[in-house]
């Protein structure tokens, strides 16, 4: 029973759901609108509970003294802080917003930029030309690089014309490589991914709606 | 009496001449071939008024919409119109949809057409029109039937596998390395760190991986492994804890599971990669599963796995990352082959049965790519005017 009363809803709200995507009726509307208004419902619940296990968390690590415990103190801290401005005065709060763009974008920034360096790190280990697919990567790359920045257009033309060769081949070699390298076969593999995604997800959401893919509900009979 | 006769011919005709004149400037400036139908494939909230693009030299520059309630008087509807505003490029048609209706009235319509001199002139008064919520888009048609085709495809495959048939999976190397990443943090003494990404619980990709998540965490539960599960939704976290606590229940180890290796650290995106990073590089985790929908902080979380030595298997659906995990991981699951993997994991008949069906509907999208190009390079271009149709 435990199981089955899930089961049987997942069922009725997958094909409910369904239907609701094929008929323009104001009824189909209103359904659709009331059973997403629902699961939003569930997240501020779920959201006290997560908080709670975050709390746990931190309490146990300053107890068990574990390695970096006293940054614990810094999470409670800004939790404290941010709900304390936050609940009675609101998101407005002039209090609020300054500690929101001056502490926490400016942190999400700095995470962000490092994936600079990453890109730079995991490029060099992908481009080393080991073998032949890494080779033709490291071209195709040099090529889009190239393509990407005006200076790869200005080296092509200076080289074609210092060897006289601008009245055979076309200028803007690099940009129009680049083009032509992300408009067909970047493109054409791009859109073979999503097609097996699309199946995959209709596959999978069949799976759970008939029941056959339960382990969602906790393990797999 | 000569002269009497010639004047009145003239006169007849300059009287011809004005009056057809007039009759074909009115003509050309009033709005011709105007009707109004109830838009079709709604919820029944608007009314759709079409009429003929003017002649170039007919000097319009733009229109007012009249209407009339129930047979009321007409009454204009918001501002005047321009060219722009109403001429639909795909049907070469002027077009106005009037969405400030009720569907318990009935509606007439007429199109005053303005010229640059500011002369008006008034269409006919359309047929009276009501509007009728439809219960089925008739626009989704084909892929409603696509949809039925794809889902027998997939339930028939699955019914086959039942019978016992043994269904052939390709070897997926990703899924394979499993197990080696399992027992090398066992045989290492160090835990494993699974993330689920940035999805939420409504997001397939996120339940692709709980999934994968319930297999990882029964062999976890054999080999006493720690599992370590950060996450960034707190619903994901709740379903999690309750999965991850059935497979150990399921292997007979409920002693083995621990609830605060499941914890939550933060819906916001980069603080959530820095708090899985801290964690990768403090606790230093032999193997590491980055499976799900990701982001940008992709590739912050899988460089910094690759730093640590720790082996990594990564799948996702966000076709924008795979190029980031491809580089920086030792394994990755490309697309389709994160929906694959709960099937290929448990070896379950019911669940290979239906990555058969895929099969079916990717070699039926194949199919149709070929016979599409074929009859484009032929001139026969029905099949992309049947998918440009389709909405």
């Amino acid at each position: 029973m435990k199981r089955q009363i899930p089961l049987a809803l997942c069922f009725l709200f997958g094909i409910v759901m369904i239907i609701t995507q094929f008929s323009p009726h104001p009824v189909s509307k209103s359904i659709y609108e009331r059973v997403i208004s629902g699961a939003l419902i569930i997240g501020p619940f779920a959201l006290v509970l997560a908080t709670i296990t975050l709390i746990q968390t931190h309490i146990n690590r300053i107890q068990r003294r574990t390695e970096h415990w006293g940054y614990s103190f810094v999470v409670f801290a800004g939790l404290i802080t941010m709900v304390a401005i936050g609940v009675p005065f609101g998101p407005e709060n002039p209090i609020f917003v300054w500690l929101y763009r001056n502490v926490q974008v400016p942190m999400d920034a700095t995470m962000f930029s490092l994936l600079a360096f990453f890109i730079a790190s995991a490029a060099y280990r992908a481009f080393r030309a080991r073998s032949t697919e890494a080779t033709l990567l490291l071209v195709t790359a040099l090529i889009v690089m190239l393509g990407n920045v005006p200076v790869g257009d200005l080296i092509w033309n200076s080289l074609l014309s210092l060897t006289g060769l601008d009245s055979i081949i076309s200028q803007n070699g690099p940009s129009s490589a680049r083009g032509w390298i992300l408009d067909n076969p970047n493109l054409s593999a791009r859109r073979g991914i999503i097609l097996g995604v699309s199946l995959g997800v209709i596959s999978q959401s069949i799976r759970i709606i008939l029941g056959i893919e339960r382990s969602y509900l906790g393990g797999g009979d | 009496m000569k002269h009497n006769k010639i004047c009145l011919w003239i006169a007849v005709c300059t009287t011809l001449f004005l009056w057809t004149s007039l009759g074909y400037c009115q003509g050309s400036a009033a709005p011709t071939n105007v009707v109004a139908i109830d838009t079709p494939n709604d919820d029944g909230s608007s009314i759709t008024v079409t009429w003929d693009v003017p002649a170039e030299t007919s000097g319009i520059v733009g229109y007012n919409i009249l209407s009339s309630v129930d047979g009321a008087e007409f009454s204009k509807l918001g501002e005047q119109l321009s060219l722009d505003d109403v001429i639909d490029q795909e049907t070469n048609m002027c077009m106005y949809q009037d969405t400030s209706i009720s569907r318990l009235n009935t509606y007439t319509y007429i199109i005053q057409a303005v010229t640059e001199t500011g002369e008006i002139s008034d269409s006919q008064a359309t047929e009276s029109v009501s509007a009728k919520a439809q219960i089925f888009h008739t626009g989704k048609i084909p892929l409603f039937l696509a949809m039925l085709l794809f889902s027998a495809a997939i339930v028939g495959s699955i019914y086959h596998a039942r019978s016992g048939k043994e269904v052939f999976v390709r070897r997926i190397p990703g899924l394979e390395a499993v197990d080696e990443a399992i027992g090398r943090a066992t045989e290492m003494g160090r835990s494993i760190l699974y993330v689920l990404g940035l999805g939420s619980v409504s997001n397939v990709a996120t339940i692709a991986s709980m999934t994968i998540l319930g297999q990882v965490a029964r062999r976890t539960a054999d080999y006493e492994t720690p599992l370590r599960v950060p996450c960034n939704d707190p619903v994901v976290l709740n379903v999690v804890r309750e999965m991850v606590k059935t497979s150990y229940l399921d292997e007979g180890r409920p002693d083995a599971y621990n609830e605060d290796n499941i914890f939550f650290i933060t819906e916001s995106q980069f603080a959530y990669a820095a708090g899985v990073d801290g964690m990768m590089i403090r606790e230093q985790p032999a193997a590491i599963f980055l499976q799900g929908t990701f982001y940008a902080e992709s590739l912050i979380l899988a460089e910094t796995g690759n730093s640590i030595g720790a082996i990594q298997i990564a799948g996702t659906d966000s076709e924008a990352q795979l190029p980031f995990f491809i580089a920086a991981c030792d394994y990755t699951l490309i697309g389709e082959e994160l929906y694959a993997a709960s099937a290929y994991l448990a070896r379950e008949p019911m669940l290979l049965g239906s990555l058969r069906g895929q099969d079916w509907g990717k070699l039926f999208i194949f199919g149709l790519i070929v016979l599409g190009v074929i009859l484009e390079l032929t001139g026969i271009n029905w099949i992309t005017t049947l998918l440009q149709n389709v909405r």
